[in-house]
């Protein structure tokens, strides 16, 4: 007994190799002991991740057989009604593996199912991040980071979209190189440089697939890398609690119980997907026909994510202007611009909001929406703006599913994508103030209990109960902001750029409901003991 | 009998049809081009004018031919449910001996389009080329407005393109002959008797062979798709995300 006590196990003497040579155990131990707080939308980012590792997987097996060429070939396989038809050899190959490769389709309807989920989970990945204020100093190059992780995904799925060359796919490049077209004086030959001639050409495929299957999953796989590293160096952040302060991370550690919990939601995930794609079927490709010109189909929409760039176009009026012979398409140029826009904003957020508030502290509590009205009602309005566009997208089966004229759907979009988004913002902004109000209430003077007394003097109260210490924690922890003021700089000079950031920290935080102050909880449960 | 109808039908009123509509059937089994005409002023004039020559309410039915109104009545768009956008279909109101009367009726009053032969209905001699032709016919000409599944879209001002799963091929036949509502005709110059014929093939081809993939969800294509995977797809794993991070209380 004693001899084998002493002797190394196998393991122990593996790793000891394994560390003498690389140094391991410092990364196992940082690693091991790295802590994630239990709140279920901190696994958000989990399932991005295993998304991204099913589009991978499924990915491969899909490249081993499909034939990124716009080579001409007459469809000679399984599907009937396609038999003889002229196509591009990629499209015959999505075809083949869709009906003559074993478990092709499987395969192609997962890659898909899981490209939607993976950036359906980034989309609210991103609200998560957005609205609890987990953007704010240390993590804003996180931030940015994410943000061109999402702007890759949305590139690696328009690129796959475009891939199998069939009628749908083929639309959405024609709408791609209309909005090319559309840009003044360089547009046709962007076109011409992108299609290698006259759209459609036949380069775009073997073009978009390179970029498809190398150099975006590449960057998508270096900035994950980044993202997850920025992740460990600046830890997670959390909500407000007992015990929970902005010097710690309260959760289960990587080793090993995170680790069992996120392994088996890794399986959970990809078994979701599998069964999904088993039972669901997503672009039934032999329905669209080989892609040409000519045809175009009722129910013509890009995949969901690319939704609200298609939505705005349908929303914006047919205008044009003629000037000197050159057409300026504002139907096109207008989009673009609001677009890009909308999109740079989102992007720089974290920096616009650190100089208006002129917050340089390090944030590591995840607010509550609540408790940043303004915050909370800009994401509103940008989520309201981005839904708009996106139901635009589907107007035609809006308007067929309700029985309601298209032009109608249409007009009415349009009020909702600009007056909706103020309404949504000033409404978004009150409620949110009401609940702090609210909250503060609950704070000082307890929750309504529901137990009626009828005093000696025969008046009626209801008798309200005080918080206990946890949930009073959730309630009073966070940090309430006031207005900068206007002060000459160094040089006693009040500039533009001051009367700037003090009217934009006045829109931010003029309307604002105050934190409890301990001498007024201690006023208040001096009042409800007597 | 049929002075029956037609003394009841001095009102068009749909319901009267309906119920004469028993009455007709089991006694007059062979139908004339009169009988036709005392049907169409029954239950037709009143839009389409007494000798159909069109009033504000409809247009006129001088040379539509037989195949339009087999295919307006037998599809239970005429007699109209009621002024719209577009006529809605229903269930039909007369029977086929009383359709090919009126259809009689209206094709003696001027040359037009006739009900199709029955060898342009077989899609027995339509190989699968033909049927992959009839695929391509139909993405060319039909699927900008029907959809490529066949499963319908929005036009203008409310008006829409049905879908057109399970479809009497007779009735897909008189559609492009007539071109009916919003639809455009395609003749025999356009789209040949051969060629139609193979494209009713490829749609009864979709009919018979359900979507390969699972469940089509509508073949409404991504927005369906999209729809499903934020609701099932990630709604569910956001449920198991709260699951797993829940703690017994």
């Amino acid at each position: 007994m004693t001899a084998t006590a002493t002797r190394p196990s196998l393991t122990a003497k593996a790793s000891n190799y394994l560390d003498e040579r690389t140094s391991i155990s410092t990364l196992v131990a940082t690693l091991g002991r790295k802590v994630f707080p239990d709140h279920w939308s901190f696994m958000l980012g989990e399932i991005i991740l295993y998304s991204f590792v099913a589009i991978l997987l499924s990915g491969t097996f899909l490249t081993f057989f499909f034939e990124p060429s716009m080579t001409e070939v007459h469809y000679d396989g399984s599907y009937v009604p396609l038999k003889g038809v002229a196509m591009s050899a990629a499209y015959a190959s999505a075809l083949d593996l869709s009906f003559d490769v074993r478990g092709g389709l499987l395969m192609r309807q997962l890659h898909h199912w899981a490209a939607l989920l993976f950036i359906a989970a980034i989309g609210l990945h991103m609200l998560r991040v957005f609205f609890t204020g987990a953007f704010r100093k240390p993590r804003e190059i996180n931030w940015v980071v994410g943000f061109i992780l999402f702007i890759l995904a949305l590139a690696e799925g328009f690129t796959g979209y475009s891939l199998p060359d069939d009628l749908l796919s083929g639309n959405g490049l024609a709408i791609i190189n209309g909005m090319v077209k559309g840009i003044p004086i360089v547009g046709t030959w962007i076109s011409y440089l992108l299609f290698g001639g006259v759209f459609p050409g036949d380069d775009i495929v073997p073009r978009l697939f390179v970029l498809h299957i190398m150099l975006l999953p590449a960057l998508v796989i270096a900035f994950i890398g980044i993202h997850m590293v920025l992740l460990v160096v600046n830890k997670h952040t959390q909500f407000a609690g007992p015990g929970k302060t902005n010097d710690n991370v309260v959760g289960a550690p990587i080793m090993p119980l995170f680790a069992a919990k996120a392994g088996s939601f890794f399986f959970i995930v990809f078994g979701v997907l599998v069964a999904i794609a088993s039972t669901f079927t997503i672009l039934p490709l032999w329905e669209y026909g080989p892609y040409d010109p000519s045809p175009v189909s009722a129910g013509t929409q890009p995949d969901w994510y690319i939704g609200f760039a298609d939505g705005a176009l349908r929303l914006m009026p047919g205008w044009e202007t003629e000037i000197f012979n050159w057409t300026i398409s504002w139907n096109i140029l207008v989009p673009i611009a609001v677009l890009g826009l909308f999109i740079v904003i989102v992007m720089i957020y974290p920096f616009i909001e650190q100089w208006i508030t002129g917050d340089e502290r390090e944030h590591h509590i995840a607010e509550r929406p609540r408790n940043n009205p303004t915050r909370t009602a800009i994401g509103a309005a940008g989520v309201w703006f981005y839904a708009i566009m996106w139901a635009a997208a589907s107007s035609d089966l809006i308007a067929t599913h309700f029985r309601l004229n298209v032009f109608h759907v249409t007009y009415a979009l349009q009020a909702m994508l600009i007056v909706g988004t103020v309404v949504v913002y000033w409404l978004t902004k009150r409620i949110a103030l009401g609940l702090q109000k609210k909250d503060r209430e609950i704070l000082l003077h307890g929750y309504e209990s529901g137990r009626i007394v009828r005093r000696p003097g025969g008046e009626y109260i209801e008798v309200h109960q005080p918080l206990d210490e946890y949930e009073a924690w959730k309630l009073k922890a966070y940090e309430s902001y006031a207005p900068v003021m206007v002060r000459p700089n160094a040089k006693g000079r009040i500039t533009p750029a001051t009367h700037l950031r003090a009217a934009l920290t006045r829109w931010f935080f003029e309307d604002r409901v105050s934190p409890v102050t301990p001498r007024e909880l201690e006023i208040a449960k001096r009042h409800d003991d007597h | 009998m049929i002075g029956l109808v037609v003394a009841g039908g001095a009102s068009v009123a749909v319901s009267s049809v309906a119920n004469a509509e028993p009455a007709v059937a089991p006694h007059a089994q062979q139908l004339t081009a009169e009988d036709g005409e005392l049907l169409f002023r029954a239950n037709c004039a009143s839009c389409h004018g007494l000798e159909a020559e069109g009033t504000e309410a409809g247009p006129s039915l001088i040379g539509v031919g037989a195949a339009s109104v087999d295919f307006q009545v037998m599809t239970g768009r005429m007699p109209m449910a009621f002024q719209g956008p577009q006529a809605e279909q229903r269930d039909p109101q007369f029977t086929q001996e009383q359709s090919d009367a009126m259809g009689e009726y209206i094709a003696a009053l001027a040359p037009g389009p006739d009900v199709p032969d029955e060898q342009w209905l077989d899609i027995s001699q339509v190989d699968d080329e033909g049927i992959a032709r009839g695929g391509e016919l139909f993405r060319i000409n039909c699927a900008m407005c029907h959809n490529v599944a066949g499963a319908g879209g929005a036009l203008t001002e409310g008006k829409w393109a049905p879908h057109l799963r399970d479809i009497d091929p007779v009735h897909v036949y008189e559609a492009m002959l007539t071109g009916p509502q919003n639809m455009p005709v395609f003749n025999d110059a356009n789209i040949s008797p051969e060629q139609k014929r193979e494209i009713i093939a490829y749609l009864n081809y979709l009919d018979e062979n359900p979507s390969v993939g699972g469940f089509d969800l509508g073949s409404l294509g991504p927005v369906s798709e999209g729809l499903f995977i934020w609701i099932f797809g990630l709604g569910g794993l956001v449920a198991v995300s709260v699951w797993l991070t829940s703690r017994p209380n």
